[in-house]
């Protein structure tokens, strides 16, 4: 069984990317270029999967919610992800690399709270903007 | 192919196990633990997976899933009570993933003649939390 909770962050970024010239970053990101940043309001879901325990849940969700905040919003919400997260000083802050990183992030902290190995993360989906959105698979 | 149906109900519940002490309920289920129930606008997909009927070009009846939908859960769920109205949950805590499980055993008896199968089962408790649930427990 599958459980997804909602989760949201706002933060600013700038997508450019030092492999490149200052007119091959604009051609390739377009607006998200602009040198001074912008941001989003991100919709982060969070999908655990596992069995039925004893109580009826699959997962604590006020847990959930502890680790979350803890472990993901707290970093991001409100942070100019380039200038303030060590992260992406060198990493172009793409919804793709704040996927990878928020699942490396939660995974970091799982097994501290949740101890069953029957129950994981199945998947990390977040949301750009209304009209775009990225899902990060477990294996 | 899949279709999904999406259907609203309103109800109240507890999320309390009188088998338990008070102070584990609440450390167990929060504020969902208060005896005296509360409420959620409940939203239900149902997903149906089969081939499209070469003659009548659809994969099962809109008409008659309504109406199965409506007959086996938001009839007897809609405003009304989960623990004290709607068996099993006079004796299941009814946490969004047993309700799930219970709506799974009301609709799958209608779909198991094949060819169209009782794909998924998704219940929104509110925008920001649900469970989805494939069958693995009624197997």
């Amino acid at each position: 069984m599958r459980l997804t909770r909602r989760y949201r962050f706002s933060a600013a970024h700038r997508l450019d990317s030092p492999h490149f010239s200052p007119q091959e970053n604009r051609a390739l990101y377009g607006k998200c270029n602009n040198p001074y940043g912008h941001g989003h309001n991100y919709i982060l879901d969070v999908t655990v999967r596992g069995p039925l325990d004893a109580t009826g849940r699959v997962v604590d969700v006020q847990a959930l919610d502890k680790l979350i905040h803890e472990s993901v919003l707290t970093r991001l919400d409100q942070k100019n992800l380039n200038a303030d997260l060590p992260e992406f000083a060198s990493v172009v802050p793409t919804t793709e690399n704040i996927a990878s990183h928020i699942q490396r992030l939660v995974e970091r902290s799982w097994k501290n709270v949740f101890t069953s190995p029957e129950l994981a993360v199945d998947r990390i989906r977040i949301e750009e903007t209304e009209h775009n959105f990225f899902e990060l698979h477990s294996l | 192919m899949w279709i999904t149906r999406r259907v609203t109900f309103s109800a109240s519940h507890a999320c309390y196990n009188p088998a338990l002490s008070d102070n584990e309920n609440v450390r167990l289920y929060g504020l969902a633990a208060n005896r005296n129930g509360h409420g959620h606008n409940y939203v239900l997909e149902v997903t149906l997976a089969g081939p499209p009927d070469p003659q009548t070009g659809m994969i099962f009846d809109l008409k008659e899933l309504k109406e199965i939908l409506n007959r086996e859960v938001v009839e007897p769920m809609d405003h009304r009570s989960l623990n004290h109205e709607v068996p099993p949950f006079d004796r299941v805590v009814p946490t969004t993933e047993n309700i799930v499980v219970e709506i799974w055993r009301r609709l799958e008896p209608h779909f198991s003649a094949g060819p169209v199968r009782l794909h998924n089962v998704r219940l929104y408790e509110t925008p920001d939390l649900y469970v989805d649930y494939g069958g693995e427990l009624c197997a």
